[in-house]
């Protein structure tokens, strides 16, 4: 539960030096792309700052988020959940379960109404009345307008959270949508990625922490720090795309030479994340260094782009039976044209035979 | 459902199927028109017009010496275009991969710089043309709307992709949804405007060289 007393005294009173705590400003001040002189505003800021309230809620998803989140480096789960915030409901790290768990939900509510960040992982469903992904006999629907209508902000983690995710894609049998479409009065930071990169999650969370606002977003709503660039405009491969050179199979010699992935269907190019730079498993590497091309999780819809594997100048153009039909429509049009043409032709050829007083031949 | 997907999408599918109506429609309209019957004693036969029918098609790529003096900055402006395109078009990997995926058809790509190097100069000499044409005193009466309607729809797939290699003006997927619906728009006015000469050029040169080796005249 949230504590009335300041983080600067939590953490003097935890043993969490002030060279450690400067550590952690200073990395969420570079994650964001923020000057160097903010992470000492951002540790000041901090400490005065009470434990924010978090409420997490998990709908429609696969458990990758919180994946993604308990493999953050910097800062780590730990630090961000024992000595940030107060994480007061998640299905899958707490230890309470059933009545308990929704008590600590709503005890979590009463006690910080209209200052707790609400963040959701997953999509919801809307077909049948939501009925095809509950809580507690709750729909997720009903438990997202409850739990969001005294929160200070909402985080959509997750592609599924943001955009729909994978339970949208075609034919999506369960109606889902996005968190977005459903919550209108209030801010919604869009942390997509099919998991988010680790860093982003906490790198938003220290945001509101630290200045008590929600990160300048893009148009997609998501914070512009870590979405601002492309895939491809960071991509250490793109050298090899300027100069023409392409890996055509993923075990051919361009493959082994690591250069572009691009006819091999990567979407970089038309996809905004931090990958490139923040990179995965504590800065070690991302997809396209380790041999293939990214799969654009991080935008709306990538789940029905017309297929990982094909590449962005491809289109999705239909049949060659359809063109062929087309092309036949096309000859049976010409031939009638030039049929008309050819009637016309004789009609005139009688008109001015006749008029010559000559027969046609 | 985005911009870059209509383009990709259901936007590229109508665009070749009007496409493949229209050229089939001009072709065989044309092909299938009443000739004037030729009553002259053939001078050669069958294999002989055939020959003067492709030798024609090529030698008519050559400007005539009494026009030369006088359109070797036009001729030389079509022809730096003309070629450029035609690099920019087959010599691009994403292009190439474009055509792949309709046709089964691959070769390898040049440089990607080189294509962006040679897309402006083909953007310079198409804007020069321009200028030739509404400055010219005779060739400015002899324009009409198809003239500078097929002037647009062939400068704006090269104008919005060095765009979007450039990002400039809007984000890259936009930008790409641009470029290809702009070659879409290329696609549909072919056939039905000037543009059709992509494909009618063959036809008539063809047609032209094959009469003429009929008669016995020079092809």
């Amino acid at each position: 539960m949230s504590q009335p007393e300041t983080l600067g005294l939590q953490l003097a009173r935890r043993g969490i030096s002030r060279r450690s705590f400067l550590k952690f400003c200073t990395a969420m001040a570079s994650a964001m792309a923020l000057p160097p002189a903010m992470a000492a505003q951002m540790a000041d800021a901090l400490a005065k700052a009470h434990r924010q309230s978090v409420i997490w809620l998990s709908f429609q998803e696969c458990t990758g988020c919180t994946e993604s989140l308990t493999r953050s480096h910097n800062p780590s789960l730990e630090s961000l959940i024992f000595d940030f915030i107060s994480l007061d409901y998640h299905h899958t790290l707490q230890a309470a379960s059933g009545e308990a768990a929704e008590h600590a939900r709503e005890a979590a509510m009463a006690a910080n109404a209209g200052n707790y960040i609400v963040v959701v992982d997953g999509s919801v469903p809307l077909k049948d009345d939501g009925v095809y992904s509950t809580i507690a006999g709750i729909t997720n629907l009903q438990m997202l307008k409850d739990t969001v209508k005294d929160a200070a902000a909402v985080v959509s983690v997750g592609t599924c959270a943001a955009f729909g995710g994978i339970p949208k894609a075609k034919p999506n049998p369960t109606g889902a949508v996005a968190i977005s479409e459903i919550v209108t009065d209030k801010p919604v930071i869009n942390v997509s990625g099919c998991p988010p990169i680790p860093v982003v999650i906490t790198g938003v969370l220290s945001h509101v922490l630290t200045f008590g606002s929600i990160p300048e977003l893009d148009h997609l709503g998501r914070p512009l720090a870590f979405f601002g660039e492309t895939i491809h405009d960071r991509c250490y491969r793109r050298p090899f795309y300027d100069r023409g050179l392409f890996a055509k199979a993923f075990d051919d010699e361009g493959a082994r030479k690591g250069w572009c992935l691009f006819e091999l269907g990567c979407k970089g190019p038309t996809t905004y994340n931090a990958c490139a730079t923040v990179k995965w498993n504590d800065g070690t590497s991302f997809p396209i260094e380790s041999g293939h091309g990214c799969l654009g999780c991080s935008e709306p819809d990538f789940w029905d782009g017309g297929g990982f594997y094909k590449a962005l100048s491809q289109g999705n153009w239909g049949t060659a039976e359809g063109i062929a039909a087309a092309a036949v429509a096309g000859a049976a049009i010409g031939t009638g044209a030039a049929m008309m043409s050819r009637k016309r032709q004789q009609s005139m050829v009688q008109e001015h035979g006749e008029s010559e007083g000559g027969t046609l031949k | 459902m985005t911009l870059l997907e209509f383009a990709r999408g259901p936007g590229l599918q109508w665009s070749l199927v009007i496409l493949a109506v229209g050229m089939m429609w001009r072709l065989v309209g044309i092909l299938a028109l009443k000739h004037k019957p030729d009553f002259s004693e053939p001078r050669a036969g069958g294999g002989a017009m055939f020959a003067g029918a492709v030798k024609t098609v090529f030698t008519r790529m050559v400007y005539a010496k009494p026009f030369r003096t006088q359109t070797t900055l036009a001729s030389l402006l079509s022809y730096v275009f003309h070629i450029g395109l035609a690099i920019v078009v087959f010599g691009f990997g994403p292009h190439i991969l474009f055509i792949r995926d309709l046709t089964g058809l691959s070769w390898p790509n040049l440089p990607s710089g080189m294509i962006y190097l040679t897309g402006v100069i083909t953007l310079g000499a198409l804007v020069a043309l321009l200028i030739r044409r509404m400055t010219h005193p005779v060739l400015r009466l002899l324009s009409n709307f198809d003239d500078y309607f097929s002037w647009l729809v062939t400068v704006l797939p090269i104008a919005t992709g060095l765009l979007a290699v450039a990002h400039l003006g809007a984000r890259y997927e936009t930008l790409l949804g641009l470029h290809i619906l702009s070659v879409e728009l290329l696609l549909v006015w072919l056939p039905f405007g000037k543009l059709g000469h992509a494909f009618l050029v063959f036809v008539s040169r063809a047609t032209t060289g094959a009469v003429f080796a009929r008669r016995g005249a020079a092809t």
